[in-house]
C-alpha cells in the first residue's frame, strides 16, 4: 500500500486559515523518507498547537532516535486550530503529519506525548480527525497502536479507554524496543491481529496495556483493585531510565521552523532527573536518578547546535539547572567561548541561590539580559518546610540583594497558592517578601526603578508525590486567598506600584486536578466534554471551567463519586490508588512517610538532596537497577578553532 | 526601517564592530513557503546568516541585532521572486560567495536570487511599482477579460479593507498602471492568468485587493483559490507600464 501526500488537496485551503504555515512542514533538519523504505511507521504527535508542540525535547528526541533506523519511519503532527479543524471536516481531509502530509490512520503507531493532562481533548480531535476510533476496544487492524508517553502518562487511566497501550519514563530505548517487537510481528504476518501485538508488547513489562487490566470498585466509590485480565501480563508495570547522557547527544539535528515558537531557542538537557524532595513535584519524584551530561558532553551538544540551528540563545535545560556538580565551569568556559558572537546562554530553572547572581552574570555577558526568576513556592518558611523547599527569607533577601547590586531590575518570583496545611496567612506572607524585595533593592542599587514580579500558580497534587494523598484545595478558597493578598499588595503606598502581581484563577486547577488524579471513570468526562465542543484545554481563553462542571455532573451521575471526591477530598493509606500498578521506582511507604512527615505538627521534617547526603531510602535505584549519576569530572573546554 | 550606518557607541554594553560593507539582496519565496509571513522569513533569515558564518553588524545594547533591514515585503501567501533586503557587514566579502553561502543555509523554497554591492542611494525610494502574476484556477480566459475590461473602464474601484484600526474603504484603481488577461497553456484544466503591474503607494494596493475591485467592478468569480506571485519591483517605466531593474544601479557602480 502506497500512501498518498495529502498536501495537494490542502494547499489551496491553506489561505483561508490562520498562520497557514504551521501546517506546512519543512522545517530545516527535518527528515522525510520513502513510505516503502520503512518497515515500522511511526507518528509522534504532541497534543498542542505546532507553536507549542514543535520545541518540545520529547518529540524532537524520539523523532530524530526513531528516523536514525534505515528500517523506521517516524514523522510528526500536531493539534490543529479550530479553523482549521472545520476546513478538514469540511473537505474531508484526515489529520495529517506535517513533514510528509500522509494521512496519521497509515502509520503503525501514534505515539503521543502528554506533558500535561489538558492535551486530552486535543487527543481526541487528531483520533476523530484521523478517523481512528476513540475507543480502544473499537479499533481494528488497520489501526494504527496508539501510545501515550510524557510526564501524564504516570497515571493514564483517565484516557485509558483511548489508548492502546503508555509508556512510563525515558522514551529513547523503549520506542526502539517498541518497533522491533512490531517490526517482528509484522514480518510473521501479523499472527493474532492487533490483540497479539499487544500482548507481546505487555508480556515485555515495558508497555501498559490499559484493556489487558481489569479495574473493580468498592460500594463506596474507592477502588478495589486492579488485575491483570490476561496470563503473562505483568502486575506492575515499571518506568524506564536512560543511563549516560553522553551517549545520548539528541537532538542531533534540532529542528528550526520558520513559524514562531513558544521556545526560539537551541536546548540542551545537561541533566536528567531531580533529587532536591520537593513534595509538590512530580517531575523531581518520578524522573530520579540525577543523570547528569558532562561539561564535555554539553559543549559538544552547544556547538553543535549552533551550527545546525543558527539560533542566538542556548538554554541549558534541566530540572534545577544550577545544581550541575560544574555549572560554574560550564558557563565560565560557554561564555569564554561564545565571546563576541552575540550567542546568550540561559538558565531556565534556578533555584533560590546567592550563587545564581553569579552564574546569571556570567550568562548574560555575551548577549542579552532578561529578568531573574526564583521560586520560593512557598510564602512562609514554615509552609516551604511543608513543601522540603529549603529557602530562608534571609537566603532569599541576599540573592535578591545580589541580583539588585549587579544592575539587574526586575525580579520574577514564584508562588503557589493551595499547598497542604496552607492557611490565609502563609499566602499573606508573599506580600511581605515582595514587599522585602523591593525595600533591600532600593537599599543596594540606590535607585527606585526596581521592580518585582510576584507569579502566582494554584498546586495541584500529583501522582507518585508525597502530596498524593492530599486534598487540593477548593477554587473559592484559593481565589478568596489571592484576592486578599492583591488588595493587600495594592493598597500599599510605599511598594504596592513597585510590585507586579500575576495569578490564574482556581477553577482551571480544579479541572487539572480531576485529570490528574482519575481513575478510568474520567474518561467518560473527557469525551462528554470534547463531544460539546472543548478544544484546547491549556490555553485560557478556550478553557471552560463550566463546560467540565456540567460534564463532570452528567457522567458521573449513576456513580457514587463526583467532582469533589477526585479532587478536594484527601485520600487514605490503604485506599488503592488508580495508578498504583504503576511503577515510578518510588517505594509507597516512603512516599507515604515523607507525606506524614510534611504534616508533623511540632513543624515539618526536612529530606535532605542524596546527591550530597546518605541515600533515604526512596526506593528508585535498587526497584530500577539505577544510580546516581554525577561529576564534577574535572575537564574543561577548549577554545573553539576560529574559522 | 533599521539604518545599517551610524558609527556603533563604544559606551554601550556589548560594543560592537563597525559597517565597512553593504550588500543589497534579491530573493524569492516559492511554493509551499509562501506562507511563510514576513516575520517568519525574517528569524529565518537572520538564523541563515548565523549558519553561513556571514560577518554582519549588529546594533549594541542590552538586545543586540543584526544589521538587516527589509524593503516592502510581499503578503504572506503570496509568492514572490522579487522580494529585497540589506545587510551590514562587518568585512567586505564577495557578494557572489555571501550568496551561495545563504542561499545554501536556507531551506528550498527560501531561495536567494542575487547580491550587489550596494551603491549610494536609498533604495526603497527605487521600488516605486510591481508586476503580479495572479494565477485564477477554473475561470475561463473570456471571463478574465470581460471582467479586466470593466475594471479598467472605471475611474475608481472602491473596496474595503480591514486594517488594523477597522475596516477602511481604499481605491484600488488609481494604483494599477496594467492590466492583462491570458490564458496558462501548461494547465489542462481552464486557468486564466493576470499579469498586474501596481505603482506603491500608501496604504498599498496588494493583489488580494485586486482581485476584490475585479469583484466588486467587473462580477469576478473565483473557483479555486487563486495563487499570486510578484515577478519584479523596482522603478517604473511610466511610458511602457514597466517595471524595471532595481539593481541596476549598484552593478553599473561596481
Amino acid at each position: 500500500m502506497s500512501v498518498e501526500s495529502l498536501f495537494p488537496r490542502l494547499e489551496p485551503l491553506l489561505p483561508t486559515v490562520g498562520k497557514p504555515i504551521q501546517y506546512v512542514g519543512g522545517e530545516l533538519n527535518a527528515t522525510t523518507k520513502p513510505w516503502e523504505s520503512a518497515e515500522v511507521r511511526w507518528a509522534l504527535m504532541y497534543p498542542d498547537a505546532y507553536e507549542v508542540g514543535l520545541p518540545n525535547q520529547g518529540v524532537q528526541i524520539l523523532y530524530e532516535v526513531l528516523n536514525e533506523r534505515d528500517w523506521i519511519l517516524a514523522e510528526r503532527t500536531y493539534a490543529v486550530f479550530s479553523d482549521m479543524e472545520k476546513v478538514m471536516r469540511d473537505n474531508d481531509i484526515p489529520q495529517f503529519t506535517v513533514d510528509a502530509h500522509r494521512p496519521v490512520r497509515a502509520f503503525d503507531l501514534l505515539g503521543v506525548s502528554f506533558s500535561t493532562e489538558l492535551g486530552y481533548t486535543n487527543f481526541l480531535t487528531a483520533l476523530d480527525l484521523a478517523d481512528i476510533p476513540l475507543h480502544a476496544v473499537d479499533r481494528g487492524d488497520d489501526d494504527p497502536i496508539v501510545l501515550a508517553g510524557g510526564h501524564s502518562a504516570f497515571n493514564p487511566e483517565p484516557v485509558a479507554d483511548f489508548l492502546d497501550a503508555a509508556v512510563l519514563g525515558d522514551g529513547e530505548e523503549i520506542v526502539l524496543a517498541i518497533s522491533e517487537v512490531v517490526r517482528e510481528w509484522k514480518a510473521e504476518g501479523r499472527p493474532g491481529g492487533r490483540d497479539e501485538v499487544l500482548l507481546r508488547l505487555a508480556k515485555s513489562g515495558g508497555v501498559y496495556v490499559p484493556k489487558f487490566y481489569d479495574v473493580t470498585y468498592l460500594p463506596d466509590g474507592r477502588i478495589q483493585r486492579v488485575v491483570p485480565n490476561r496470563p503473562g501480563v505483568p502486575w506492575r508495570v515499571a518506568k524506564h531510565t536512560l543511563m549516560d547522557l553522553d551517549s545520548w547527544p539528541y537532538p542531533k539535528n534540532p529542528l528550526v521552523p520558520l513559524a514562531e515558537t513558544v521556545h526560539e531557542r537551541f536546548s540542551v538537557e545537561i541533566f536528567r532527573g531531580c533529587t532536591r524532595g520537593c513534595r509538590f513535584c512530580q517531575a523531581g519524584m518520578i524522573t530520579r536518578p540525577v543523570r547528569e551530561r558532562s561539561i564535555e558532553g554539553i559543549g559538544a551538544m552547544v556547538q553543535n547546535g549552533l551550527d545546525k540551528t543558527g539560533f542566538e540563545e542556548v538554554g541549558l535545560l534541566s530540572l534545577s539547572s544550577a545544581d550541575h556538580t560544574e555549572i560554574a565551569e560550564v558557563a565560565k568556559q560557554l561564555g569564554d567561548r561564545y565571546e563576541g558572537t552575540n550567542t546568550s546562554l540561559s538558565l531556565p530553572s534556578t533555584r533560590v541561590d546567592a550563587f545564581n547572581i553569579t552564574l546569571a552574570n556570567e550568562f548574560s555577558r555575551n548577549g542579552r539580559r532578561s529578568g531573574l526568576t526564583f521560586a520560593p513556592e512557598g510564602g512562609s518558611e514554615r509552609l516551604r518546610k511543608v513543601i522540603n523547599k529549603m529557602v530562608t527569607e534571609d537566603d532569599l533577601i541576599a540573592t535578591v540583594a545580589a541580583a539588585y547590586s549587579h544592575g539587574w531590575r526586575q525580579v520574577k518570583l514564584y508562588f503557589m497558592c493551595g499547598l497542604p496545611t496552607e492557611t490565609d496567612d502563609d499566602v499573606m506572607q508573599i506580600g511581605e517578601l515582595a514587599k522585602r524585595v523591593i525595600q533591600t533593592g532600593r537599599e543596594v542599587s540606590g535607585r527606585n526603578d526596581i521592580r518585582c514580579t510576584v507569579s502566582i500558580g494554584g498546586f495541584v497534587p500529583k501522582p507518585h508525590t508525597p502530596f498524593q494523598w492530599a486534598s487540593q484545595l477548593d477554587h473559592v478558597t484559593t481565589d478568596d486567598r489571592l484576592k486578599k493578598l492583591r488588595d493587600a499588595v495594592r493598597a500599599d503606598r510605599k511598594y504596592g506600584k513597585a510590585i507586579g502581581f500575576r495569578y490564574h484563577d482556581g477553577q482551571p486547577g480544579i479541572i487539572e486536578g480531576l485529570l490528574s488524579r482519575g481513575d478510568r471513570r474520567v474518561g467518560r468526562i473527557i469525551e462528554a466534554v470534547w463531544r460539546d465542543g472543548g478544544r484546547f484545554d491549556g490555553w485560557s481563553e478556550h478553557f471552560s471551567y463550566d463546560r467540565w462542571a456540567t460534564q463532570t455532573e452528567i457522567a458521573l451521575a449513576d456513580e457514587p463519586v463526583d467532582l469533589d471526591w477526585f479532587t478536594v477530598r484527601e485520600r487514605e493509606y490503604a485506599e488503592v490508588l488508580p495508578w498504583d500498578h504503576l511503577d515510578a521506582g518510588l517505594d509507597r511507604d516512603w512516599l507515604w512517610e515523607d507525606w506524614q512527615d510534611s504534616l508533623n505538627p511540632d513543624g515539618a521534617l526536612e529530606v535532605e538532596d542524596c546527591r550530597w547526603t546518605p541515600c533515604f531510602d526512596c526506593g528508585v535505584c535498587p526497584q530500577m537497577d539505577t544510580e546516581i549519576q554525577i561529576g564534577p569530572t574535572g575537564k574543561t573546554l577548549l577554545p573553539l578553532s576560529v574559522v | 526601517m533599521t539604518t545599517l550606518e551610524g558609527t556603533p557607541n563604544p559606551e554601550a554594553p556589548n560594543p560592537q564592530l563597525p559597517i565597512v560593507q553593504k550588500l543589497r539582496i534579491q530573493y524569492a519565496k516559492r511554493g509551499r513557503l509562501r506562507f511563510t509571513s514576513h516575520r517568519d522569513f525574517a528569524r529565518a533569515f537572520e538564523r541563515a546568516v548565523r549558519r553561513a558564518g556571514i560577518p554582519i553588524g549588529h546594533s549594541s545594547g542590552f538586545t543586540p541585532h543584526p544589521k538587516i533591514s527589509y524593503a516592502n515585503a510581499s503578503p504572506t501567501g503570496a509568492a514572490s521572486e522579487a522580494e529585497y533586503l540589506e545587510i551590514g557587514m562587518t568585512q567586505p566579502c564577495d557578494p557572489e560567495q555571501v550568496r551561495g553561502a545563504l542561499d545554501s543555509a536556507l531551506p528550498d523554497g527560501l531561495d536567494i536570487v542575487e547580491v550587489v554591492i550596494a551603491a549610494p542611494g536609498t533604495f526603497a525610494d527605487r521600488l516605486e511599482a510591481s508586476s503580479w502574476q495572479i494565477a485564477l484556477p477554473g475561470v475561463s480566459l473570456e471571463h478574465a477579460e470581460a471582467v479586466t475590461k470593466a475594471f479598467l473602464a472605471a475611474d475608481e474601484v472602491l473596496i474595503e479593507r480591514i486594517m488594523k484600526r477597522g475596516p477602511r474603504t481604499i481605491d484600488c484603481r488609481a494604483a494599477v498602471v496594467a492590466l492583462s488577461a491570458r490564458l496558462d497553456d501548461a494547465n489542462s484544466e481552464p486557468c486564466a492568468i493576470l499579469a498586474v503591474v501596481v505603482r506603491h503607494v500608501t496604504p498599498s494596493v496588494r493583489p488580494d485587493d485586486v482581485l476584490a475591485g475585479l469583484r466588486s467592478s467587473g462580477g469576478l468569480e473565483l473557483k479555486q483559490t487563486p495563487i499570486a506571485t510578484r515577478l519584479a519591483q523596482g522603478p517604473l517605466d511610466s511610458e511602457t507600464g514597466t517595471v524595471g531593474d532595481p539593481l541596476v544601479f549598484d552593478r553599473d557602480a561596481s
